[in-house]
């Protein structure tokens, strides 16, 4: 909180996209942000509940309910705001597309942060494509500074054109940091709420009216884009005239600096006055943007012309500068002066220490293995474990192992176990282990229980006892939890006491009803080591077996026919190296351990 | 060399948990402390498990693209040898890269999949212009390795003569803990001494 008073009232700051939509929220009166985590867009709540104690800020268990309560916060009048990542989108897909109907009393703001590239993401969905399928406004950010500015147009239009608006971000705009204007925080008034039945309750009878409603409001909205700031055209030469928006903006302006442009920021619905005006100053036409040819293709279908776009400016992956340059034919195509080095691969690995460490390890030593979910044991799929075969999204372990019974029965359901994060427990397991239990599954769901959500950089959750600003909350109870689902056998293991974490595991695959185990040890970044220990080998004892190499741990590797451990890099409270070495060659002093 | 007009582009690069962000913050602190535009791209998620990472950071009069062009690095700094190896490509012909006196095994070559490469070798092939830094002695004289970056950065902050050594100063002292600023000062006077 004392962070608060550190981010001036004025001034220029160099801030993310993340903690510049953050900004905008407390600048332009935001009265609640909910969310669940989920990179890129994570540090935005993150930001608001360190450094902007006005907004009521809090995590959600997923971003339905987000989205659902921030519906509600601006039924009530106030100004409210969610962000989540591209995927999550889909889980609130269901109060989106019926919000849009509803509409917004206090203005609605839903970040959506898509991750062209997949820096840290299973799809590379477009997003800019569900805004319009829910026939929502949308504005896209081409730095941190409209990023915030965006904040305020989009509350502005929200209330003015009675909708949810979207900020759509990517990685680029969102871990990017560039200079913001800051300004002071403008007092907005909760105009509280007021009973409306027609609007607020979309019955088939209400809601044909309210689609009309937003046929309209979007033919509007239109007529507005033309006139809005955020979209502009940039007279150059008429040679050539680009369309673009968001991040791609930069890397057209980078590369071909004397080229007429017209820059989109709000896209959806596109401004066609604009864009008509635009081609007519142009000779030729092309459309510079990430992902799918969401620009091209309707501005082709609206003009009946030739656009290029996407045979230049590939569907898949990120843009850079350099591959801009290639796709509008400047420049020397992939030629550096120093030759791509071809080096090994660093691949993303479970950390030191990592509490998920233990189960994979018990798993795959049994000859067992996994349906997986997301967070970061979904690393347990990388040698040597090898122990996790599945994954679709959030809540998908327990789900999929649940069908894979029903196809070839207890063939999987002995052999698999559903490993699920405590997070994604919360965000979407329980259902499925109701269905589990229901429907007369008899799996094991494996809830790994690390006190945190972890793969997106360590937030709380319902489950860990605190709230966003980190003051304690109430706490789920996963054992009865569990047991009110109906699960009779609930059992809770160390994952790190490998001898009990391979017998909860044997028992419990062979175990014809449905069952629990939840693996509890705390992530590496919660707790605090409680000495400097570092295993020790004594090479005398050691017969070159490998048992230690099978723990796959970063720290240890194999030089000369002896395992060699890093002093910098092995975890003090861990010793599941000396647990697995037969003939004792490894040992720690776990003095003052917990 | 060359003037605060055009843009100067440093690609930091190395492995999770080596302080790349806080050598990017200072380094983005002191061009903008120097009255530049700047613009800085990062990693978070997935790649911070023990991933390779890089930031990139470009200052100039006029900033567009948070990301460097290959080829157009000024500076490609290295906390680890081979992944300055691996982002050699993004080097201008007449760049510089600095590594240190550190090698970080990734799983890949800890469980016998693939072979730690020999960087030099590699460098000298390309014909690449690099120095080696002694970083982690030097950290080590200094009693802390945490501070291998700020001697890096350092050795770097010889390259870029744009950044007045007040800039330097002032950006070290906000982004640095108070409690540890001491060593971390030292840390960067002795990479300067190292070029
Ligand atoms: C619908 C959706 N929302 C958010 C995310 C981002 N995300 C990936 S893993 C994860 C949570 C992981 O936490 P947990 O289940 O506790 O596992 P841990 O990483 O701690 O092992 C989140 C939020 C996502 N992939 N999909």
């Amino acid at each position: 909180m004392d962070r608060a008073k550190r981010i001036p009232e004025s001034g220029v700051e160099f801030l993310s996209g993340n903690e510049a939509v953050a900004r905008g929220a407390w600048e332009y009166g935001v009265h609640f942000a909910s969310a669940y985590p989920g990179t890129p867009s994570t540090e935005i709540l993150e930001a608001i509940g360190e450094s902007y104690p006005e907004i009521g800020s809090q995590w959600a268990p997923n971003e339905k309910v987000a989205l659902e309560t921030v519906a509600g916060a601006s039924f009530g009048g106030a100004r409210a705001l969610t962000a989540m990542k591209h995927v999550g989108l889909n889980v609130a897909a269901d109060p989106l597309f019926t919000l849009s109907y509803i509409g917004a009393t206090g203005g609605v703001v839903i970040v959506s942060a898509d991750d062209p590239g997949m820096h840290s993401s299973q799809n590379e969905q477009d997003n800019r494509n569900i805004a319009r399928a829910a026939k929502v406004p949308m504005l896209e950010p081409a730095d941190s500074n409209e990023a915030k500015l965006m904040v305020g147009e989009a509350l502005e239009i929200s209330e003015r054109f009675d909708a949810p608006v979207m900020l759509r971000l990517t990685t680029r705009i969102s871990h990017s940091k560039s200079l913001v204007e800051l300004g002071p925080r403008r007092a907005v008034e909760v105009k509280g709420y007021e009973r409306n039945i027609q609007k607020r309750v979309p019955i088939p009878a209400h809601a044909r009216k309210l689609h009309s409603r937003v046929e309209k409001r979007m033919l509007e909205l239109e007529e507005y884009g033309d006139g809005s700031p955020f979209n502009r055209i940039e007279k150059g030469d008429p040679s050539l005239g680009i369309v673009t928006s968001g991040i791609s903006y930069q890397y057209v302006k980078e590369v071909l600096p004397s080229a007429s442009v017209l820059k989109l920021g709000m896209t959806n619905p596109l401004p066609w006055k604009l864009i008509e005006r635009f081609i007519e100053s142009v000779e030729k036409l092309v459309v510079v943007e990430e992902g799918d040819p969401y620009l091209q293709e309707q501005i082709r279908a609206r003009f009946l012309i030739p656009v290029e776009g996407k045979e230049r400016i590939p569907i898949e992956g990120e843009l850079e500068p350099g591959i801009v340059r290639r796709g509008l034919g400047e420049g020397d195509p992939a030629q550096t002066p120093f030759v791509r080095a071809e080096v090994p691969a660093r691949p993303p690995a479970l950390c030191p220490g990592c509490p998920h460490r233990g189960a994979f390890y018990a798993l795959s030593k049994i000859k067992a293995s996994s349906t997986g979910d997301i967070g970061c044991y979904t690393l347990g799929l990388m040698p040597p474990h090898e122990a996790l075969e599945t994954v679709i999204c959030m809540g998908g372990a327990v789900t999929v192992l649940n069908g894979l019974e029903k196809a070839v029965g207890r063939e999987a359901t002995g052999k698999l176990v559903a490993a699920i994060g405590d997070s994604t427990f919360i965000h979407s397991g329980i259902t499925g282990l109701i269905d589990m239990v229901y429907n007369g599954g008899t799996g094991t769901v494996m809830i790994m229980d690390n006190g945190i959500t972890a793969m997106t950089g360590g937030q709380q959750h319902p489950a860990t006892g605190f709230d966003l600003r980190g003051e304690p909350a109430p706490r789920v109870d996963f054992e009865q939890l569990c047991r009110a689902c109906g699960v009779k056998h609930v059992r809770t293991v160390d994952p790190h006491d490998l001898q009990e974490m391979e017998k909860a595991l044997r028992e419990e695959l062979s175990r014809e009803e449905p069952s629990v185990i939840i693996t509890r040890r705390p992530c590496i970044m919660i707790g605090k080591p409680s000495g400097r220990a570092v295993a020790r080998l004594d090479p005398e004892k050691c017969v070159s077996c490998r048992a230690c190499m099978r723990v796959g741990c970063p720290a240890i590797s194999f030089v000369d026919e002896k395992p060699e451990i890093s002093g910098l890099l092995c975890y003090p409270d861990c010793n599941l190296c000396v647990q697995v070495c037969p003939t004792g060659a490894l040992s720690k002093d776990m003095e003052g351990a917990r | 060399m060359k003037t605060a007009a055009e843009v100067t582009n440093v690609l930091i690069c190395g492995t999770g948990g080596q302080g790349i962000l806080l050598a990017s913050e200072v380094l983005s602190g002191a061009a903008r402390a120097s009255g530049m535009d700047i613009k800085k791209s990062e990693v978070h998620g997935m790649a911070q498990r023990g991933g390779s990472v890089t930031s990139h950071v470009r200052f100039g009069s006029r900033v567009f693209s948070p990301l460097i062009e290959e080829g157009t690095a000024d500076v490609v700094l290295g906390m680890e040898q081979m992944e300055g190896l691996r982002w050699l490509h993004y080097m201008r012909v007449d760049g510089t890269l600095l590594i240190p006196d550190i090698r970080i095994n990734p799983v890949t070559v800890n469980i016998g999949a693939a072979r730690y490469p020999d960087v030099e070798a590699g460098l000298a092939s390309r014909n690449a212009p690099y120095r080696v830094i002694p970083a982690l002695a030097i950290a080590r004289e200094l009693g802390n390795t945490r501070v291998v970056n700020l001697v890096m950065l350092g050795a770097a902050s010889t390259l870029m003569p744009m950044i007045g050594e007040q800039s330097w100063m002032t950006a070290i002292e906000r982004r640095v803990p108070a409690k540890a600023l001491g060593v971390n000062m030292e840390a960067f006077e002795r990479g300067k001494a190292c070029l």
